[in-house]
Order: structure tokens, then sequence, then C-alpha cells
């Protein structure tokens, strides 16, 4: 019998690992970013790492925690201004940085996904980011040409999975990991509630098990950036 | 006096009308929320995954897992949807977003605008203002006339690397408010000078040109 279920995030992580590889990461800052996977990568000790990331995470927690130990050689994301680690490892050079639009970037890793090579979007015609790629006009209007993105592992969060592999994300948690997920030639899934097999209502599952090779239930921080509350008015 | 932050986001608002789908910046931008009419329905979208945000939680709702674009905890409404980033700048690029307001270090007089990244400084990211302003029907800017050393951030020509190219329609200032043709068919527009601001004052402290078109 197939077995999609492993007991740690280190045992799934287990031969999907090498050296200059390419990761993809879900999370939007450090909302639905897989914090057990990450860690687990960390201590495989594997160097040279690009990673597809919308965000680094911060200083000492998420991605901040394989740029603490100078294992990611390139990232590829949409902004990093939360990363004093970040910043100084760029600016001395240790560090390859490549910006995306955000919607580019989740665009690239949807069409990763679904096999699609290219497409063309108005996002970022006549900046820095179309130098040196094709524009072509359609309807009178110009649109830049941008690539699918695959990577060798894709690392993702969801809120529930089944052991056959199904997600289901919650809220803004959501964001770039089912697109990441499809996106990977392996996916590893980390979820908060790991159920059998049946237990999801089927019309309610984000990310088909197809994409998902390995799951495993963990155990979560989910640490907040900023703290913004309202206060009640006191009688 | 030039406007507030308050007066400008205040200002901003007049842009919002019924039904409208917004998206709002981080900064100035995300106070406009604080002046919707009343009686007035604006569902206000977040690009990282969400329509339908409501106002921040009270501290026993926050929740990790519901945050805005600009990482803050926030909260859900009735009408709310959650949805990936692929939909999320589907929705974006894809026209279907009627307003975006947001701030900027540069706009010159048919539309560019520059708001990402200075050369020589650590550059965070345009995040998915490039998509937005790409994409949103309508592309308010709301920033302050003027660089702190003075210099006028209304140009003929922008000095910075862009975002986007003939995407913004509006521009709030807090000396006045600037229309632009970004078909690039008629020039540039003062429509409204803040409280006690005079013509020759913005004239003095605008680079672009313009020309005056107050009521």
């Amino acid at each position: 019998m197939a077995n999609k279920v492993f007991p740690s995030a280190s045992a799934a992580l287990d031969g999907l690992t090498f050296d200059g590889m390419t990761v993809m990461s879900g999370g939007f800052g450090l909302c639905g970013i897989p914090e057990n996977l990450i860690i687990a990568l960390r201590d495989t000790g594997v160097n040279g790492i690009t990673v597809i990331s919308n965000n680094a995470g911060v200083d000492g927690w998420g991605l901040g925690l394989l740029l603490e130990t100078k294992q990611i050689s390139k990232m590829i994301s949409s902004y990093v201004g939360e990363n004093k680690e970040f910043a100084r490892q760029y600016l001395a050079g240790e560090l390859e940085l490549e910006f995306n639009p955000q919607g580019t970037l989740a665009e690239r890793c949807r069409a990763g996904g679904a096999g699609i090579a290219g497409f063309y979007t108005k996002t970022g015609v006549g900046t820095l980011v179309a130098e040196g790629k094709e524009v072509k006009e359609f309807n009178g209007e110009k649109y830049v040409l941008e690539t699918g993105l695959v990577a060798d592992l894709s690392i993702v969060k969801a809120w529930k999975g089944d052991k056959e592999g199904n997600l289901i994300f919650r809220k803004t948690a959501r964001n770039f990991n089912p697109m990441m997920a499809t996106a990977g030639k392996k996916c590893v899934a980390e979820v908060e509630i790991l159920v059998e097999t049946g237990e999801l209502d089927p019309d309610a599952i984000h990310t088909p098990g197809i994409y998902i090779d390995r799951i495993v239930k963990g155990a979560f921080e989910k640490r907040i950036e900023q703290r913004t509350v309202r206060h009640r008015e006191t009688a | 006096m030039p406007w507030t932050r308050d007066q400008l986001a205040q200002r901003a608002a007049k842009e919002l009308r019924d039904g409208y789908y917004v998206n709002l910046g981080i900064g100035i931008p995300t106070l406009v929320a604080n002046y919707i009419p009343e009686g007035m329905e604006v569902t206000l979208q977040s690009e990282n995954g969400m329509l339908g945000m409501g106002p921040f939680p009270y501290e026993d709702e926050i929740d990790a897992d519901l945050i805005n674009a600009g990482k803050q905890t926030i909260t859900a409404l009735k009408k709310s949807s959650y949805f990936s980033s692929s939909d999320s700048f589907a929705m974006i690029r894809g026209g279907h977003i009627d307003l975006s307001i947001l701030g900027a270090m540069e706009v010159n007089e048919r539309g560019d605008l520059a708001n990402w990244m200075v050369p020589g400084k650590m550059v965070k990211g345009m995040g998915g203002a490039m998509d937005l302003v790409a994409g949103v029907k309508r592309v308010v800017v709301v920033m302050e006339h003027t660089s702190k050393d003075g210099a006028s951030k209304l140009l003929k020509q922008c000095t910075l690397p862009l975002t986007g190219v003939n995407v913004v329609d509006l521009v709030i200032t807090d000396l006045g408010v600037f229309e632009i043709d970004k078909h690039g068919q008629q020039p540039m527009k003062l429509i409204q000078l803040a409280d006690d601001i005079s013509v020759d004052e913005i004239t003095a402290k605008t680079e672009a040109t313009f020309i005056n078109a107050l009521k």
C-alpha cells in the first residue's frame, strides 16, 4: 500500500534534498509558512539552495533560519523587507536575489505546475522587471513574457489534510501554498490536523492529493508579525 | 495649510463609489478605510488572498491565519471570501478591482509611477504594486508633494526605477489634487488646492507641467 504519511518533518524530507536544489516554500510573511519543514530542511544541512518564496521570513524564524546558516544562495521573492540578516548578506554579495512582482510570482508557480512554459502579462511592462524579456502587443496593449517556475521540492502548509494528501487551507494562510504544491517535482505538506481518508468533504478540498507526495502532522507556533488590535469601548 | 495624513485619507475617500471593490496600499492609503462614507458599501481586497477585509481584531479575536497584505492582524466580515495568491492577482490583473489607492516616491505628468526602489539603497521589493497599477481600473496616488529636501515629487520625468508606465489617474498630495489622462490625450490638470494653498505656491513646488483646471 502506498503511504504518504510520515512520522516527522525530518523523516518526510529524507532522500528529497541535495546541494544546489530549488525549493518552493509557501506562505505570506509568516502566515501559512511550513514552519516544521523549514526547520527540518535546515537540519539536513543542505547548501546552495535557491528558494522561491514570496518573502524571506524574519530574523530567527521561517526562512530566516536558513539565512542564518547561509544555506540559501538565491532567493526569488516579491518582498523581503522584514529581515536584517537578509539585507546584510545581500549587500555583502553573499546572496543572489531576483525580485518578481507578487502576481507574476504567483502565476509563474501556477503555470509551472500546470505545464505552461510561459505567459504574457501586463505587469512590469516598461520597468526593470521586463528588461531582457520579450514584449508583445495584444489588442494594442503591451505584455511581457514571463516563464513558468518548477522546483525540485515544494514545502507547503495546510490546515487540514487526509492520508491521501488532500488539503484544506484556512483563511489567509492559503496564499502561495496551493500553486507551490503543484509546481514541485516532489511536494511535502505539513498540516495542523491529519484525518483519515474520507473524513474531508471532497467538495471542500482546495488541493487534491495528487500533488502531495508526503504529508506530516506538525506542531505550530504560528508567529504573528504585526499584532494590531482595536479596543472595546469601556462602559 | 497642507493637508495632514488624515485629511489626505479623507480626500482620497471621495474617490470611493458605492459597490466598489478596492485595494488599499500600506501607510496613508490604509487610513482611507476610516473615511468610507456612511451608507456606502465598499469591499476591501487584500492581495494576500481576501475580499471583504474587516477592522482590526479585539485582543481575544486575534487569529494568526488572518492577516492583511501589511501582515497586520485583521478580521473577516459576513461577506468575506478567501482565495490563493494566483486567484488574488487574477482578480487584480484581470481588471476586476475598481480602485487602487497607493503611495509613491515619484509620479510624472503622464502617469508613470515610481514607488519601489531607490538605487544604492537596500531594496525591499515591489510586492504587489506592479500588478496593482497594471491591472486595476483606476489608480489613485496619495503622497507628500515634495521630498524631505523640498524637491518636487511630481515630475516631467521620473528619475527612480518605475513601477508602471502611464498608470496613474489621480494624484492627491498635501498641497492639492491633479488629474492625469494616462492615455496622453490631455495635459495634467490641477483640479483642487488644499486649504490656503495658492496656485503660485503649488506651481513653485511642482516640476511637472500642468494646466489650471480649478473649478
